[in-house]
């Protein structure tokens, strides 16, 4: 471990704090506390130990968790499709051979990876965590380390309880001051990514910082650095305090009694100092942040909900012209128009994005009392069987079937449709979560990437629409 | 893993930005529990139409390119999903090296991992070797790890950069793991250090 007086980035302390060695040329080995596993990215990794003769060097430090093939509806059966259903029958093979602690699909915990493990305890402040899962960056909202891998990387950490890598460049970004009535995490997220692009935390970890991240709850900041990747970065943090610690007591894995006290104190330790250096700051202010909403097929292509679609003649680069044009046919759009207004097909709440009790409640307070428009399919897919679960008994699950909602069970769902919920081609969805890729939802399907207000907004309205105009009716 | 040395082949040029890892291979094919036979479905949806049947504008459906071993892209290659199996698909179809102006991080490692090597160079550069690329199948770039060089058709040589230790383990086809597990020693003392008596253990018996 370096000591050095120079003052350090809360990235810098915990990164220096998990350094096994340095390797000659600037390679660390990093040690890793939290392995998180689940059914698509493991199989291989799993395979790669077996042929080698290999263990897991730390199966108390490594999860599994089934999330992204399961079914959201009856559970009772088995699962149709064959492929999915091997890749969890595999997983469970695995994590039984290797002693590896699993939350089964029968479990009332089982939920997406990224929303059990804070929900758990098992990630912690302090923490490096690791998942084969790019929306790892999730747990930084605890003020971990917290990143996603690929499979080769699965297997290193599996058998070694390491990766190894490069330190990060620092990045600070700021929200300063209060946001607006209607906006949310989600809304200052996309603000981020539309102002850095999303390769602009590449090779950077960055901090969220100012007041308006600070006034944010937990679910609020894992919403935040959910959506760190979808900037280029590493990993997304948010200092652990007070907000945190409240988070953290009282969860079954996380350290209870003195050991928590000291936990804490520890945690403490970890925010930035006063004066450390960030290669890259960028500020915000959060009364210029309205509700957002993505038009085109990259989470960059963010306008705010009053804006109208950009058009190819709008830039001087060819290749971007010609990318913005694809994005327009893609997405069924003409340039130029009013992006409220346009009508949706699909509403989608849920993913590791905004699929937490609080999301749920802000997607209840504007449905209540109104109903899904004629023509619309709307669901709400919980993150976990506990938020599901805590829902039903604050009568959520009432507030959206009485409207027409779909009231789901919990998995990674229509984020990415592995499942059977999927987009047809040519459907249009107002949807949670992270990701507006060309076909992520289903082949041609068209997403626009919004907060579960915004979601619920168009669900009752069939229309994108500003959700501060339903809010000011019931006010 | 394979070595990587030296390897002269036919470059696709895609003149794009943020090629995500959705494009390179869809979430429906992410089913499989092996690491190969994912290159018929490399970039599905530009390649086939619903039918199934290949699309003739999309330049891997065209010749030479579909026996192309380089690829050529703009900024932002491989941004998004971590899957491991979208350099699985690039290597399945026959993809050794990836060139672009930058590449999104988790991509950029993947790629080392399964003997594919990732190579940065300035915008305008990439311009110039797509215009190779263009030129057809006697037009073949070679690429030199050993020299870390780019020869281009008309013999003229492009420097690039990378990482000696990331250089090092594709010139010998090198395990990482192998080599992490010769430092178990150190591992095993960080784990006792103190300092660390705070992380709780998770134990199977306990996950409900």
């Amino acid at each position: 471990m370096p000591v050095t007086n120079s003052p350090r980035t809360l990235f810098d302390k915990i990164w220096d704090d998990h350094v096994v060695e340095r390797l000659e040329d600037g390679t660390c080995i990093l040690y890793i506390d939290r392995h998180l596993v689940h059914e698509v990215t493991s199989p291989q990794a799993f395979e790669g130990l077996r042929l080698s003769g290999r263990r897991v060097r730390r199966p108390d430090a490594t999860v599994a968790v089934v999330d992204h093939n399961v079914p959201t509806s009856d559970r009772s059966k088995p699962i149709e499709e064959p492929e999915s259903r091997l890749q969890i029958e595999t997983l469970e093979k695995n994590v039984a051979e290797f002693g590896v602690p699993y939350f089964p699909l029968r479990s009332a915990s089982q939920g997406i990876v990224h929303v059990v493990g804070p929900e758990q305890g098992i990630s912690l402040p302090g923490m490096t965590i690791v998942c084969g899962d790019s929306h790892t960056s999730t747990h930084g909202a605890l003020g971990s380390l917290a990143f996603g891998i690929g499979t080769s990387e699965v297997e290193h950490v599996l058998a070694t309880q390491t990766i190894l890598q490069k330190p990060a460049k620092n990045m600070r970004v700021s929200v300063e001051g209060k946001v607006g009535p209607g906006v949310t995490a989600k809304d200052i997220m996309l603000a981020i990514i539309g102002r850095i692009g999303t390769a602009g935390g590449t090779g950077h970890v960055i901090e969220f910082a100012g007041s308006a991240i600070r006034d944010l709850d937990m679910a609020g900041r894992m919403t935040l650095c959910n959506m760190s990747i979808e900037a280029g970065a590493r990993a997304g943090l948010v200092a652990p305090d007070e907000t945190t610690f409240t988070y953290v007591k009282g969860r079954p894995f996380a350290p209870k009694g003195e050991a928590f006290e000291q936990a804490c104190d520890y945690w403490r330790s970890l925010a930035s100092d006063d004066g450390a250096y960030f290669d890259t700051e960028v500020t915000l202010a959060a009364e210029e942040i309205v509700p957002s909403i993505t038009w085109g097929t990259s989470p960059q292509d963010v306008l705010p909900i009053t804006g109208s679609v950009p058009s190819s003649s709008d830039v001087a680069d060819p290749a971007r012209a010609a990318q913005i044009q694809r994005a327009l046919d893609y997405m069924g759009l003409e340039a130029g128009q009013m992006i409220a207004g346009t009508p949706v097909d699909v509403v989608f709440i849920g993913s590791c994005t905004n699929s937490r009790l609080e999301d749920l409640r802000a997607a209840a307070d504007v449905v209540r009392g109104r109903h899904v428009a004629e023509g619309v399919r709307a669901m709400i897919v919980p993150g976990s069987g506990l938020v599901k679960h805590a829902a039903e008994a604050e009568g959520l699950d009432k507030v959206f079937l009485d409207a027409g909602f779909e009231w789901r069970e919990a998995g990674c769902s229509m984020c990415l449709g592995m499942n059977p919920d999927r987009l047809t081609p040519g459907q249009r969805c107002a949807s949670t979560s992270n990701r507006n890729f060309e076909g992520r939802q289903g082949p041609g399907g068209r997403t626009h990437l919004c907060s579960p207000a915004m979601a619920a907004a168009a669900a009752v309205t069939g229309r994108l629409c500003d959700v501060r105009e339903l809010v000011k009716e019931t006010v | 893993m394979d070595k990587f040395t030296e390897l002269t082949a036919i470059a696709a040029p895609m003149p794009t930005e943020n090629i995500d890892t959705d494009q390179i291979i869809p979430a429906r094919f992410l089913k499989t529990i092996q690491r190969t036979g994912l290159g018929k479905n490399a970039f599905a949806a530009q390649r086939y139409d619903a039918d199934g049947n290949e699309k003739p504008d999309f330049v891997l459906n065209q010749e030479p390119y579909r026996h192309a071993e380089i690829l050529i892209t703009y900024d932002n290659l491989g941004c998004g999903s971590s899957r491991e199996h979208a350099p699985w698909a690039l290597l399945d179809f026959g993809i050794r090296c990836v060139i672009a102006p930058s590449f999104a991080d988790i991509f950029f490692n993947n790629c080392f991992k399964n003997g594919i090597l990732p190579i940065r160079l300035p915008r305008e550069i990439c311009d110039e070797l797509m215009g190779d690329a263009r030129q057809g199948a006697n037009s073949r770039l070679t690429v030199d790890l050993e020299r870390q060089v780019i020869v281009r058709p008309n013999g003229e040589t492009i420097a690039f950069d990378v990482d000696p230790f990331r250089r090092h383990m594709l010139l010998e086809g090198l395990d990482d793991i192998g080599q992490t597990m010769a430092h178990d020693a150190e591992i095993t003392s960080f784990e006792h250090r103190p300092s660390r008596a705070w992380v709780p253990s998770i134990t199977i018996g306990t996950v409900k």
